[in-house]
């Protein structure tokens, strides 16, 4: 009888066996979410340092791979904060090495994305990536590596060490995968399309392999708040968290090891929450036993009078750049933004920032054009199963007296520490009841907002049509009723327009 | 014949007179600043009342008011007046026009109408407010029917002024049309007006030269007969003095095209004397169908409908014979064409059955 064999494998070996997870599912799609990946990262780097982001992509046909595939080189230049040498290897060539583990929002949160793409890359051409990269100090560093699949560990095949003598702040990523550029081509054109709607403050410049020029200028130098780092809010922990916090905690008793570890935690309420769980406060943590963290855990989300976590680790857009955002990219005829005050859904806090566009030059399509962003990331598949679609198609549009035929698009931007992404991919956000709820009151207050634009347009529009129809008609009248009553001159009529004018004004 | 002369002159010079008070109304009302405002009877069903005096529709007190101020009226207000414009310049220049013309001539000022039902209302329209009929505005429809029989006409349209006509100078009859209508009587032997609904009858009366046997004049309504077609029967026995019999197909239908001939439309309550009251319908009754056994077709549904709202009608309560007639017809339940007197022969309905109806209505005034 054959036995089964367990191996340990590591985290590069695990998600090359599995990259579909994280969406390099055919090479259409691992094109873009390279781009989208390294892209993001550039766009971190260089908010994190509150400087408007410069993003320079480039994607260069190598050579044919396959019938179907073409080998292509990603290089994608930025002046965000640079990484200090000693990361960069690890930065790079490590899976789930990265700087995301802090609760704070991010883009990225898996420290997986640019990770998996350089991974993706040398599956598929057995090609080093090149990495360039300076803080702004008096060096530039540049890496040439790979990745040890089998143990998850970078191989630093050449390093060289410049002299920064311009002062260049900024990380350079090169390398080379396999792709089909021509089928993923409207998505990522469509991604960089709507990362500057949502980051108005970035300039975003791609030359794709044809040589054409895509250029997102920046409509603003304005940035919202950077993110506060947090602790953990106790609805949010597991078990794994636990354990992790008490290795590396150096409060020696339960009170102090809540109050410092926990967001939101203080002295009465970690007395009053030891005293409901049975802990005596004065308890080591170290001490506490495996099946007594798994009762602390789930006494810490039983227990009701938390206070619910704070949204200063959040960095919403705002009303004002996403409309700025919006304004730039889809130059609507009308407008209507609106934030949500901040929510939490199990442990974790999120903001709803909602828009919808009208007319000018959003297109009519028959539905209504929903651009989704979680994090300022733009989602571009798996519309239908997103929680934003559902509550859109769920609205009774009638009530506001509009429908899917008009030109109207809606986007909605959720931010979070945790996005409640449903897949590692990234794509759509789930149907948690208090996302849809926050997604559903913040629809209906723009809503109720078009409609009163909508109403005041219509009544100006039938004003207008009222005016045109009295100063196309009564001149006629005046002339055939000279005629008949054969008169030599016309009437004055100019006191009737005139009145009817009056009479308009008056209305609108 | 000079004196009829100027009754037609006459009559001409009271219609340009009659649009130009409405347009001199409507000036003074502009120059003063206020929107014009005119008003005409109403002619919704409710207003439409049958005058047994008259022995016609006629409209009640009922009127409408259409204002240039309010937006729903100023369009149809403008199409009138510019109607009214039209009918003026037509009516002066002695030129004819139909229906159709109105509808693309009004295209000419960029007062297009949006179908042809809608020129065809105002026209309508002005015809109540003025009182005059659209005859009266040398504005005819595109139907026409046919006349034949010893009259002699005089032309008073531009060009034929002067020249005179024999009404049997051509085989096929002579179109009752403008020219037709406008004309002054001269002179006739016939002593009868004989309406016949379907063509095919005329002809053959025309062939077995009815007109000479019974001295009369031969009409071809063409279905239901035109307006103008009921004006000039009208006028044929007005100024004449002829009496006028009507031949239809035996059934609603054939009936009520006579009724329209001696009593009038609802569609016409604005207008008078287009219907000749004297007038009689002298068959196929029903009880011609049972008298002669002609070959009969079964009344179906739509048929028998007709006949309920026919015996209600007001129209039909004046005289027994219609009551009479209509209760045998749901009785027997069938009903039968005029060429169904073709089983006895050809010439029957001329020489048997014509004779007889003559002398029955003769007998009966």
């Amino acid at each position: 009888m054959a036995q089964a064999t367990f191996e340990e494998i590591s985290a590069s070996d695990f998600f090359y066996r599995n990259r579909d997870i994280a969406g390099l599912t055919n090479p259409s799609r691992a094109i873009f979410v390279a781009i989208r990946e390294i892209v993001e990262n550039s766009l971190d780097a260089a908010e994190s340092q509150k400087i408007p982001p410069d993003v320079y992509v480039r994607l260069s046909y190598e050579g044919e791979a396959t019938k179907e595939t073409q080998i292509y080189k990603l290089r994608v230049e930025d002046n965000g904060s640079g990484i200090p040498p000693r990361f960069i290897p690890s930065a790079f060539g490590q899976v789930l090495y990265g700087s995301k583990y802090k609760l704070k929002q991010a883009r990225g949160t898996f420290g997986l994305g640019g990770k998996m793409a350089v991974l993706y890359g040398q599956i598929t051409t057995h090609q080093p990536v090149f990495v360039t990269s300076s803080t702004g100090q008096e060096k530039i560093y540049s890496f040439k590596l790979m990745i040890d699949i089998q143990r998850n560990k970078p191989i630093i095949l050449d390093r060289k060490v410049l002299i920064n003598k311009d002062n260049w702040r900024g990380t350079i990523v090169e390398f080379t995968l396999e792709g089909d550029y021509l089928r993923a081509m409207p998505k990522i054109i469509e991604y960089f399309k709507q990362t500057a709607m949502v980051n108005p403050y970035a300039n975003i410049t791609f030359v794709d392999p044809k040589g054409r020029l895509y250029k997102f200028i920046r409509g603003t130098t304005v940035m919202p708040e950077s993110p506060k780092e947090t602790m953990p809010h106790p609805y949010g922990v597991d078990v794994e968290l636990l354990q992790r916090l008490i290795q590396i905690t150096t409060f020696t008793n339960m009170s102090d090891f809540l109050k410092g570890h926990f967001h939101r935690v203080g002295e009465i309420t970690a007395q009053k929450f030891l005293e409901f769980a049975g802990i005596p406060p004065n308890k080591n943590p170290k001490k506490l036993s495996h099946e007594e963290i798994v009762r602390l855990m789930q006494n810490l989300k039983k227990y009701k009078d938390f206070l619910p976590p704070d949204a200063s680790c959040l960095s919403p857009l705002g009303e004002d750049l996403l409309k700025a955002g919006i304004l730039k990219e889809l130059k609507p005829e009308y407008l209507v933004v609106h934030q949500r005050k901040p929510s939490t859904y199990a442990g974790h806090p999120f903001i709803i920032e909602l828009a919808m566009a009208y007319g000018g030059d959003v297109p009519k399509r028959g539905t209504f054009m929903i651009y989704r962003f979680a994090n300022k990331i733009p989602l571009l598949y798996d519309e239908a199963s997103d929680v934003s679609y559902r509550v859109i198609s769920a609205m009774n549009w009638r009530r506001y007296k509009v429908a899917p035929e008009m030109p109207i698009a809606i986007v909605v931007h959720i931010c979070s520490t945790k996005v409640p992404y449903k897949t590692v991919g990234k794509e759509f956000i789930s149907d948690r009841p208090e996302v849809r709820r926050e997604v559903a009151n913040a629809l209906r207050e723009v809503a109720r907002q078009l409609q009163h634009f909508l109403a005041r347009q219509e009544h100006v529009h039938m004003e207008k049509k009222r005016l045109g129809i009295f100063s196309k008609y009564l001149p006629k009248i005046a002339e055939f009723s000279t005629t008949l009553a054969q008169k030599e001159k016309l009437p004055d009529i100019d006191k009737l327009l005139k009145s009817v004018q009056k009479y308009g004004a008056e209305e609108s | 014949m000079a004196q009829k002369k100027a009754k037609i002159a006459e009559r001409q010079n009271e219609v340009i007179a009659g649009l130009k008070t409405f347009g001199t109304q409507i000036y003074n009302q502009l120059d003063q600043g206020v929107f014009p405002t005119i008003n005409m009877p109403s002619r919704s069903t409710e207003n439409i009342n049958y005058d047994p005096t008259l022995r016609q529709f006629i409209l009640g007190e009922k009127s409408v008011s259409r204002s240039a101020r309010n937006i729903r009226h100023i369009k149809p207000f403008t199409q009138l007046a510019w109607a009214a414009m039209f009918s003026n310049e037509l009516t002066t220049q002695r030129k004819t026009s139909t229906l159709r013309d109105v509808y693309y001539s009004a295209q000419a000022y960029e007062m297009t109408f949006t179908d042809q039902q809608e020129s065809n209302n105002i026209i309508t329209d002005l015809e109540t407010l003025t009182g005059f009929a659209r005859e009266d505005f040398h504005i005819f429809p595109e139907e026409r029917s046919a006349i034949f029989g010893d009259l002699d006409i005089g032309y008073t349209v531009p060009g034929y002024e002067g020249k005179t006509l024999n009404l049997t100078s051509h085989p096929d009859g002579v179109l009752i049309g403008p020219a037709l209508t406008s004309a002054e009587f001269i002179n006739t032997r016939a002593d009868k007006v004989i309406a016949i609904e379907k063509g095919a009858l005329f002809t053959r009366f025309i062939e077995e030269n009815v007109h000479n046997k019974h001295k009369s004049l031969l009409i071809s309504c063409g279905g239901q007969a035109p307006r103008q077609t009921r004006s000039f029967i009208r006028r044929l026995h007005d100024e004449l003095n002829l009496p006028v019999y009507i031949l239809t197909d035996g059934d609603p239908w054939g009936m009520h095209i006579a009724q329209v001939i001696i009593s009038g439309s609802a569609n016409a309550a604005h207008l008078r004397e287009l219907n000749t009251p004297d007038a009689v319908w002298s068959g196929v009754w029903a009880s011609d169908i049972v008298e002669y056994k002609l070959p009969t077709d079964p009344l179906d549904e739509v048929d028998i409908k007709r006949l309920y709202e026919l015996l209600k009608d007001p129209r039909y309560q004046n005289d027994p014979l219609w009551q009479r007639e209509i209760k045998l017809f749901l009785k027997i339940k069938r009903k039968a064409e005029q060429e169904a007197f073709s089983r006895y022969g050809l010439t029957y309905i001329v020489d048997e059955y014509l004779p007889t109806k003559l002398e029955a209505a003769k007998g009966k005034k």
